[in-house]
């Protein structure tokens, strides 16, 4: 029986490797351990990415660029158009949740150590994509063109202005010109919807091409206890079983995020003035805050250099160590020391209490 | 899965008393799933329909002021989100209608050679009252009623009797 749906298999099946693709997909085997649970974080990063992708491009169908525009259309959004205010606030909802969940994935793969070899490049793409959605944050800030959007970008671009000779080049560059004006807006906005959605999108691909390919990484600690026990080494299938499992978190995340926004809508705030003063305790998004509150607190001099510079420039070594993590750790077995996740630990602790000192502090 | 296998380990004997009860189930999830999708989809589609924009064509518009007409000219103006056509036929008197074609939405403007309505994209002829007379016009423009009230021409919609 030549069924329509077997003919369409058929026609395929002479054209492409499906064997080969379905072998693929079917390969991946998700292990079980005390540590299972964190596989999920990475599944729930990539559905916020998506919810992203979906709820921004329905933002797009209202949103205009412009000094002049901006504000009146994300404001025409929540006040005129039906479940404007819902779309919104999930946007705003989700990105939050999207940076908290990729640095929570990121320590969770850094504290089981699966960044060790043959996943190196599996570890970098990952922390390209954290830059990413932090340039995500930053580009999509601006586009309501509210009060504490223009100040935030604009002591955001003064940042990296501290850095001798690209500082200049690079602030005209994210500028597009001296100062925040509607060219800045267009600029971000098409950093926002275009440029990086390209690259993520290709990094995704890889990323995850690369999870499938190399399947997940075990601990090492669970990995030599099944050495020693290979009765007790558990696996389920990556498809369906855990799939399904994933998905099932994703539904909660999605009835989760929509509770939020309607719960705790995005406030939209006052159209930017850029000739009024900056008002008080103006502050980034959370995720910067760390960084804010640390360049806050540095001394103007210290060691004999400019305190901002060198602050910028730990931002710098601490960026490119993350990055290249999986070059740095060379101990083998890579459970003998534990230096890197005491380091982490640190590292950590330090981001949530500047965090916490930047959020409560005037 | 382990639950369907429990309840067998436990009642072999009621297995086909259980196909119901796992139809039951699935029916009580799939129309759960179904609900809720169909709640995240129902915000999407309401959102995709664009709001009303306000229409001003209810109130008399001020379409032209009479110094600036002459017999056998005409203006287009703005009536609401629209254009809308004011003439002056060669007897003096004005004629409004709307400014949109029927046939595929362009704007229409008036041939004071033929002393007609004419549409430029597909060669539509309306008469002074707006009749499609020749073309591919499938319906006569919408009339407008004019007011004069001192120099100035107002135009508002006609009012339904």
């Amino acid at each position: 029986m030549a069924s329509p749906a077997n003919t369409i298999r058929q026609w395929l099946d002479e054209r492409f490797p499906l064997d080969d693709i379905k072998a693929l997909a079917q390969k991946k085997k998700v292990p079980v351990h005390r540590y299972s649970y964190w596989y999920f974080l990475g599944g729930m990063t990539l559905f916020l990415f998506g919810v992203q992708v979906l709820t921004g491009a329905l933002l797009l169908m209202y949103y205009r660029p412009g000094a002049d525009e901006a504000f009146e259309s994300v404001q025409f959004i929540m006040t005129q158009v039906q479940f404007g205010w819902l779309i919104r606030s999930v946007h705003s909802w989700s990105a939050n949740l999207l940076v908290f969940m990729a640095f929570a994935h990121l320590f969770s793969v850094l504290f089981l150590k699966s960044y060790r070899k043959p996943r190196e490049l599996t570890w970098v793409s990952g922390v390209l994509l954290l830059f990413l959605m932090l340039g995500f944050g930053f580009s999509g800030y601006l586009l309501p063109w509210n009060t504490l959007s223009y100040f935030a970008t604009k002591v955001g671009t003064e940042i990296p202005a501290q850095i001798p000779i690209i500082g200049r080049p690079v602030l005209l560059f994210l500028r597009g010109g001296e100062d925040i004006t509607g060219s800045t807006l267009t600029r971000l906005y098409g950093f926002h919807v275009a440029i990086l959605p390209a690259v993520a999108t290709l990094l995704i691909g890889v990323h995850l091409a690369l999870i499938q390919w190399f399947g997940m990484s075990v601990p090492p600690g669970v990995e030599a206890e099944w050495q020693a026990r290979p009765e007790g080494k558990r696996e389920i299938r990556f498809f369906p079983n855990f799939v399904l499992r994933e998905l099932m978190a994703w539904y909660v995340a999605l009835g989760l995020l929509g509770a939020l926004a309607a719960l705790f809508p995005w406030s939209l705030g006052v159209k930017a003035d850029p000739f009024a003063s900056a008002p008080a305790g103006i502050k980034p998004e959370w995720y910067f805050l760390s960084m804010f509150q640390t360049l806050k607190l540095i001394p103007a001099k210290l060691l004999g250099m400019d305190g901002e510079m060198l602050g910028i420039l730990a931002f710098g070594v601490i960026g490119g160590a993350a990055l290249l993590l999986p070059f740095l750790d060379r101990e083998k077995p890579f459970n003998t020391r534990r230096w890197i996740p005491g380091l982490a630990c640190v590292f950590l602790g330090y981001m949530t209490v500047m965090t916490v000192y930047g959020w409560v502090a005037k | 899965m382990s639950t369907a296998s429990g309840v067998n380990a436990t009642a072999p004997q009621s297995a086909p008393a259980n196909l119901p009860r796992r139809r039951f189930v699935n029916i009580l999830l799939g129309t759960g799933l179904l609900a809720s999708a169909a709640s995240f989809l129902y915000p999407i589609l309401r959102y995709l329909v664009p709001p009303k924009l306000p229409d001003l064509g209810g109130d008399a518009v001020l379409a032209a002021r009479v110094p600036e007409m002459k017999p056998n000219t005409a203006k287009t103006f703005r009536f609401g989100t629209r254009p809308g056509l004011l003439v002056q036929t060669a007897s003096g008197e004005y004629r409004a209608m709307s400014a949109t074609c029927t046939h595929l939405g362009c704007t229409v403007q008036y041939r004071p050679d033929l002393r007609e309505i004419w549409c430029a994209c597909h060669n539509g002829m309306y008469d002074l009252n707006g009749r499609n007379i020749s073309g591919p016009p499938p319906r006569p423009l919408e009339a407008f009623e004019v007011q004069v009230r001192g120099d100035d021409i107002f135009v508002r919609r006609k009012q339904e009797a």
